[in-house]
């Protein structure tokens, strides 16, 4: 587990299991059902997130989920390529089936500036076009810098920008936390 | 200011960009081969030697990134009027362009152009010294053949790769005896003796090692074979072997190929069948003739992408000055 000191836990290990259990649940009532639902994940975080929600849906439908899970990097889409360090990509893995006509559900961790899901929904008209897209994020940060609005929200977490929120997942960190610090510290 | 000169890098930053041609690879499956990451950078292909594959596999790279290409030949442009290469490269700089491939009969060229243009400059085979480029994309599709789709991250340590023909003058074996060695993978140059280089047949400079017999190669069981094209524009008045002692002694016969069991065949293109390797050979399917070609596009995309996508590009990408 790598929490900073002075970062303030704000979900716990509980609350994010909640969380996600509620947006898969609330994918199914707009959705209607399972049909054509598509969960691709935003590398890093969004992957194991989108994987989760898949893992919840597929116990509460009983349709195995497996080939409608993905990553959508949006690398070489961002807006920022120019102005940063050289970004690595990361693999995109799109079910066998393809996007089209499907309702496709992006999932990312921390919905912040709105640039990663611009940059997201360019990506993913090339590979194709989904009947409906909606969003999923484990944290609304506010902040927005472009009209974008999530769909699906684990919990809305009024930051001041000098803040960092940092999400933390099991897969990737060792545990589970949703944490924010004073930028200063 | 970065470029890609040479083939010797360090082993992590090969990967790094093995690993990123990966993801550029993709690209294959799709429908919509276009990305965005290089869109308002201008590319040009400054050629002054001839190359079809090289200069489109380049173009098509330049493309499929949204950069804009443009391809300078030396015949027809101002280089056949007898502007030098510092003028050429400055005229070129000065029209704003973002990046320049080049490719020349001279060794040394494109470290010279880098030196004067203040672009990145990618070196697309510069007379017999390098083609950083090739050895990528031979490293790439002989990744893939033994890692297969878990190749990510991983490297050639303990691959042993037999690299035949004219040595000396290749700058295919000479960039390829620079990279293979740095991701763990165990080189053998082989040729007639006349065209083994001197460092390596004495002691091996380069950390690889000089054997003139393909058939005790071949007994060996290497991993890998590249046999390099006889190149006969270059052969003019040197002491080489006739064809027919080259197919004797180098070429891959369908005696030698039975042989040689399961090695990956590798060659640079264009092939000639029947001197370096026979047509069984080149259509078996230990053939990564035509993988190595596509490979070329997504290695070529890694590269310009790492050079030219960011105005501060980070250290881990791309081949080190």
């Amino acid at each position: 587990m790598t929490q900073r000191a002075g970062a303030r836990t704000v979900l716990g290990p509980d609350e994010i299991g909640r969380a996600l259990t509620r947006i898969a649940h609330e994918i199914l009532e707009a959705n209607h059902g399972a049909d054509d639902l598509v969960l691709l994940g935003i590398p890093t975080r969004g992957v194991h997130l989108a994987q989760r929600l898949a893992d919840r849906l597929a116990d509460i439908t009983g349709i195995g989920f497996a080939d409608r899970v993905g990553a959508l990097d949006v690398t070489m889409h961002r807006d920022d390529l120019r102005g940063r360090p050289t970004r690595a990509p990361q693999p995109t893995r799109v079910p066998a089936a393809g996007v089209d006509d499907r309702v496709v559900v992006l999932v990312d961790d921390v919905l912040y500036s709105g640039r990663t899901i611009r940059a997201a929904l360019d990506a993913l008209a090339d590979l194709g076009r989904p009947r409906v897209v909606r969003l999923a994020a484990l944290v609304d940060r506010g902040h927005r810098e472009l009209p974008i609005r999530a769909d699906f929200v684990g919990k809305n977490l009024p930051s001041a920008r000098s803040e960092h929120v940092r999400i933390l997942l099991d897969e990737v960190d060792g545990a589970d936390a949703v944490t924010i610090e004073d930028g200063a510290a | 200011m970065r470029h890609l000169l040479t083939a010797s890098m360090p082993r992590d930053e090969a990967i790094g960009l093995l690993d990123l041609a990966e993801d550029m690879h993709q690209i294959q499956d799709r429908e919509l081969k276009k990305l965005p990451a290089l869109r308002g950078r201008t590319v040009v292909n400054l050629f002054f030697e001839d190359s079809t594959r090289t200069r489109s596999s380049f173009e098509i790279a330049g493309k499929w990134l949204s950069a804009d290409v443009i391809n300078v030949s030396g015949k027809g442009s101002s280089v056949s009027k007898g502007e030098s290469l510092r003028d050429t490269g400055l005229t070129i700089a000065a029209m704003g362009v973002d990046g320049v491939v080049v490719r020349s009969g001279a060794s040394g060229a494109p470290a010279l152009l880098a030196d004067w243009i203040g672009r990145p400059v990618v070196n697309a085979g510069d007379g017999t010294h390098e083609h950083p480029t090739q050895a990528l994309l031979d490293a790439f599709a002989l990744r893939r053949r033994i890692h297969g789709g878990a190749a990510r991250g991983k490297a050639l340590d303990g691959v042993r790769v037999a690299i035949v023909g004219d040595i000396a003058h290749s700058r295919v074996a000479r960039s390829n005896a620079l990279l293979l060695p740095a991701l763990g993978a165990e080189v053998t140059l082989v040729g007639p003796p006349p065209l083994l280089p001197p460092a390596a047949a004495d002691g091996s400079r380069l950390g690889v090692r000089a054997e003139p017999s393909l058939d005790r190669v071949i007994d060996e069981r290497p991993d890998a074979l590249m046999l390099l094209r006889v190149q006969l524009e270059r052969q003019a008045g040197k002491v080489a072997p006739s064809a027919a002692e080259y197919i004797t002694g180098w070429s891959l016969t369908d005696e030698r190929l039975a042989r040689l069991g399961d090695a990956h065949l590798l060659h640079p293109g264009p092939m000639n069948r029947g001197l370096e390797l026979s047509s069984r050979a080149a259509d078996s399917d230990r053939s990564a003739i035509l993988e190595q070609v596509t490979a070329g596009v997504s290695v070529r995309m890694a590269v310009l992408y790492s050079l030219l996508a960011s105005d501060h590009p980070s250290a881990e990408l791309g081949g080190a000055r």
